[in-house]
C-alpha cells in the first residue's frame, strides 16, 4: 500500500473524526426570536446552527458573532426568516466573525438592510434568498445582503428581490466574488462600492432601476475602488423605475441602465449580454457631487469594455438621465454606451455607438454639454486584469 | 478526621454568617456564566438596590439616553487593585472589576426617585480574557435576576414628563447587542461611559484617588457638560457631548458604524466626517429624502434628526435601546444645527 499523503490523511481524519463540531438544531414554532438567538449565542467555533424547514416570525435583528459557524437552512424556499414583525435593530441578520457561511434560508420583508455582515472575513453567502414580499417600494430596507469592511466575500447563488437601494450590496472590502446569483427589482441589482478587487459573473440582473454598479464615493474609510471585472452576465430589461429615497446615491441612478462605472479605476466589463435597458447599456461617469475629501479621485479610469453583446437600449431615457430626451428627439434613441466625457483611458472596443458628452468635470450638467459620438478603441489595449483567488477553505464550504 | 472537618465547616458558616456579604471574586474571575446575578454578591436587597462592601456608585455628567429609563450605576475593583488613569479614553478597570448598571422605570417620570420598578441589571465583567457582558432580569419578587443572554422584550408603562400615560415594548439586549455598543474596536468589548471627563464631577475622581483606587489624578481633568445643564456649557458642546455619549462609540474610526464615515466622538473636527455636508452611505430609506447628515442652519431637512425622531427600526438612530424619542435630545441637537452658519456650497 502506496502512504497516504499528509494533505489527504488529515482531509480524512477530518472526515471520519468530527472532533468536537456539534449540530445546534433550530425548528420553527414560538418564541422562535429567543430560540434561534439562543443557538446564535451558543454555537462554538466549528459549530453548525441548523434551522429547520418553516416560517420564523421573528421579533427583532438576529446576531452572530462567533467565529467558524455555519448557519444552514432546509433551503430558500423552505427555511424563511421573517422579520414582517420587526421592533428593533437595522438589519435582520447580523454577522460580526470570521470565516461564517451562510446557506440555504431566505429573510424576508427586514425593516431595515437584509443580512449584513461587518468585518466578517471569508464571509460566504451561497444558496439564500432575500426579499421585500410586497414588490419594489421605497419603504423595503436598503441593501439585501450587505457584506461590508471584509477581506474574501463570496456571494454564490443568492437571490434579492425588491431593495429599495442594491440587492447585493458589498462595500469597503477587499478581495471579492459575486456569482451565479439574481438581483430583480430593486433600484440597483449588484453593487460594488469602494471596493478593491471583484469578480462579478454569471449573474443576472433584471427589472432594477440599474443593473449592476461599481462606484466609488468620498468621507469613507476605504476608498479609490478599482480592480474590478464584470463579466459573463445578464443585465436586461432594467424597467423598475427608481424608487429610492432621495439623497442616497443610487437615487441618480436613471432608469433602464444595464451597468454604470463611477469613479473607479482598473475596471473590466466584458461578455455580458446588456440589452432592453431604457437609459443606456453601459454608462461610465465621474462622481457629480461636490465634496471636501483631499484623497478622494471622482473620475473614472483605465475602464476597458469589450466583447458585449447589445441589445436594444436608450429609447426610453429615465428622468435622472439629464439631456436624454433632447438625444432621443435628436438621435432616435440615446446610445448603448455612454461616457460623460471625464477621466481617462476609457476603451470601448464593442461593436455598438459609444456617445461622449463631452464634460470636463463631471459635476457640470449634461444639458450644457457637447455630446458627439466617439471612437474609443483606438488606444492601445490595457493589461487584463487578474482573476480572484479566494482561499480555498472557502470554496469547499460550499461543495 | 471527619470531626474536624465538621468543625471546621460550623466555624466558617458561623463566621460567614456575621460577615457582611462578600463580592465574589473566584466567580468574577472563573469561566463561568452565572445564571443567578445574586451569585456574585455585588448588590443587596429587593432588585439588588443597595450595594455591598467594596461596590460604589458613581455617576456621570452626561449619561447615555435609554428610552428614559433611570440607570443606576457601580463599580466594583477588587480589594489591592487600582484603575489605571487614561486622559481621554475610558478609564482601564483592572482584572476583577465589575461594572453594574440597573434599569428601571419610576411609576411617574415627574417623580423620578418614587416607586422605581427595577427590570434588569447588566454586569461588564473583566476577567483574564477581556470584558464579558452578562445581562439579568429581575424576577418577580425581587429576589434574584436571571441570566437573559439571547435578551428579552418587556412591556413597560409609566406617566411621562407631559402627565400622558407611555407604555414601551422594553428590548433588554443579548450579548451580541451588548457588544453591538461596547465594541473596542479590537474584536473585543470595551466600556463607554467612565472615562475621566464623564466621570468628573461631584467629586468622584478626588475620592476615588483617594481611597487608592486611582492610580493618579492630574490636576486640571477636562469636564464633559451635562447635556441639559445650560450652566455647564454652551449649545455647542452640550451637543457634541450628547452625540460623543450616545453615538460616538458606534459613530468614530474603528467603530461599528465606522463604514459609515460620519463620525461622531468629542475628538471628531466639523469637517463632513461629523455630518456637516456629508451625504449619505448606506442610509437607504433612513435618508429620509434628505441631502445630508447635517445641513446647516436646518434642522428639518438634517438627516440625523429625521433619524432621531424616528421609531421605524429601519430608520431609527440609535439602532439599539430605541422604542422612544428622546424629545430633549432631539431639541438640543435641533437647536445646535439651526445655529451653524448655513453652507450655501453645499446645496447644488
Amino acid at each position: 500500500m502506496k502512504p497516504i499523503p499528509f494533505l489527504i490523511a488529515a482531509s480524512l481524519l477530518a472526515i471520519t473524526n468530527p472532533a468536537f463540531a456539534d449540530i445546534l438544531r433550530v425548528d420553527a414554532g414560538a418564541d422562535a426570536q429567543s430560540r434561534l438567538q439562543a443557538a446564535l449565542i451558543d454555537a462554538k467555533p466549528g459549530d453548525t446552527v441548523e434551522i429547520g424547514a418553516g416560517r420564523f416570525e421573528l421579533t427583532d435583528g438576529l446576531s452572530l458573532d462567533v467565529d467558524r459557524v455555519t448557519v444552514r437552512g432546509a433551503g430558500p424556499g423552505a427555511t424563511i426568516l421573517s422579520f414582517k414583525a420587526q421592533k428593533g435593530a437595522g438589519e435582520g441578520l447580523l454577522i460580526t466573525a470570521d470565516d461564517v457561511v451562510l446557506r440555504g434560508f431566505a429573510v424576508e420583508d427586514s425593516r431595515g438592510d437584509g443580512i449584513k455582515s461587518k468585518a466578517a472575513n471569508r464571509i460566504v453567502y451561497y444558496d439564500l434568498r432575500v426579499e421585500w414580499t410586497g414588490g419594489p417600494k421605497a419603504s423595503n430596507g436598503a441593501y439585501g445582503v450587505y457584506p461590508v469592511e471584509s477581506t474574501d466575500v463570496l456571494i454564490d447563488k443568492v437571490t434579492v428581490r425588491g431593495a429599495s437601494d442594491a440587492g447585493i450590496y458589498v462595500g469597503q472590502s477587499k478581495n471579492i466574488v459575486v456569482r451565479n446569483s439574481i438581483a430583480m427589482f430593486n433600484v440597483a441589482g449588484i453593487e460594488i462600492e469602494n471596493c478593491y478587487g471583484a469578480d462579478v459573473y454569471q449573474n443576472i440582473a433584471m427589472h432594477n432601476a440599474g443593473g449592476i454598479l461599481v462606484f466609488d464615493l468620498p468621507n469613507l474609510p476605504q476608498k479609490g475602488g478599482h480592480a474590478v471585472r464584470i463579466f459573463s452576465n445578464r443585465t436586461e430589461k432594467n424597467d423598475t423605475p427608481n424608487f429610492a429615497p432621495k439623497g442616497n446615491i443610487v437615487a441618480g441612478v436613471p432608469n433602464g441602465t444595464g451597468v454604470i462605472i463611477m469613479a473607479n479605476r482598473d475596471v473590466e466589463v466584458f461578455n455580458n449580454v446588456i440589452g432592453e435597458n431604457g437609459s443606456t447599456n453601459i454608462f461610465v461617469v465621474g462622481y457629480r457631487n461636490s465634496f471636501t475629501d483631499a484623497g478622494y479621485n471622482p473620475l473614472p479610469s483605465n475602464v476597458s469594455i469589450h466583447g458585449n453583446m447589445h441589445g436594444r437600449a436608450g429609447y426610453a431615457p429615465g428622468p435622472q438621465f439629464e439631456g436624454g430626451a433632447q438625444m432621443v428627439a435628436a438621435m432616435g434613441s440615446v446610445p448603448p454606451i455612454v461616457w460623460d466625457g471625464t477621466g481617462n483611458n476609457i476603451r470601448v472596443t464593442d461593436k455598438v455607438p459609444t456617445l461622449s458628452l463631452g464634460l470636463s468635470d463631471p459635476k457640470d450638467r449634461a444639458t450644457s454639454a457637447n455630446p458627439k459620438i466617439v471612437d474609443l478603441g483606438t488606444g492601445p489595449e490595457p493589461a487584463s486584469l487578474q482573476a480572484i483567488a479566494l482561499p480555498s477553505s472557502m470554496e469547499a464550504a460550499i461543495r | 478526621m471527619k470531626r474536624a472537618l465538621a468543625a471546621m465547616a460550623a466555624w466558617v458558616l458561623l463566621v460567614s454568617a456575621s460577615l457582611p456579604p462578600q463580592v465574589d471574586d473566584a466567580l468574577i474571575l472563573g469561566d463561568t456564566l452565572p445564571s443567578s446575578l445574586k451569585a456574585f454578591n455585588l448588590l443587596s436587597g429587593p432588585y439588588g438596590r443597595i450595594p455591598n462592601g467594596g461596590v460604589t456608585s458613581y455617576r456621570l455628567n452626561t449619561p447615555l439616553f435609554s428610552d428614559y429609563a433611570e440607570k443606576f450605576r457601580f463599580f466594583y475593583v477588587p480589594k489591592g487593585k487600582t484603575i489605571a488613569w487614561r486622559d481621554d479614553d475610558v478609564l482601564d478597570f483592572p482584572v476583577g472589576s465589575v461594572l453594574v448598571k440597573s434599569f428601571g422605570y419610576p411609576a411617574d417620570m415627574r417623580k423620578p426617585d418614587d416607586y422605581v420598578r427595577i427590570l434588569e441589571t447588566r454586569l461588564l465583567v473583566r476577567r483574564e480574557t477581556g470584558w464579558i457582558a452578562l445581562p439579568y432580569v429581575w424576577n418577580a419578587d425581587g429576589s434574584d435576576a436571571i441570566l437573559k443572554r439571547a435578551g428579552l422584550r418587556v412591556d413597560v408603562s409609566w406617566t411621562h414628563l407631559d402627565g400622558k400615560p407611555r407604555t414601551i415594548s422594553y428590548a433588554v439586549p443579548n450579548v451580541n447587542q451588548c457588544k453591538g455598543c461596547h465594541d473596542n474596536g479590537a474584536n473585543g468589548l470595551g466600556l463607554i461611559g467612565p472615562k475621566a471627563r464623564n466621570l468628573n464631577r461631584d467629586g468622584q475622581l478626588q475620592a476615588l484617588y483617594s481611597a487608592g483606587k486611582l492610580d493618579r489624578l492630574p490636576a486640571n481633568v477636562p469636564r464633559l457638560p451635562v447635556w441639559n445643564d445650560p450652566a455647564t456649557g454652551s449649545v455647542e458642546m452640550r451637543a457634541r457631548a450628547y452625540l460623543d455619549v450616545n453615538c460616538g462609540h458606534c459613530h468614530n474610526r474603528s467603530g461599528p458604524a465606522n463604514t459609515s464615515g460620519l463620525w461622531l466622538n468629542l475628538e471628531q473636527a466639523p469637517d463632513p466626517n461629523l455630518g456637516i455636508g456629508k451625504r449619505p452611505t448606506a442610509a437607504g430609506r433612513g435618508s429620509g429624502n434628505d441631502d445630508f447628515a447635517i445641513d446647516p442652519g436646518h434642522p428639518e431637512r438634517s438627516i440625523m434628526i429625521y433619524r432621531m425622531q424616528s421609531l421605524d427600526p429601519g430608520i431609527a438612530m440609535p439602532e439599539l435601546g430605541r422604542a422612544s424619542v428622546h424629545e430633549e435630545g432631539v431639541a438640543l441637537l435641533s437647536q445646535w444645527i439651526a445655529a451653524m452658519p448655513m453652507k450655501d456650497a453645499v446645496h447644488p
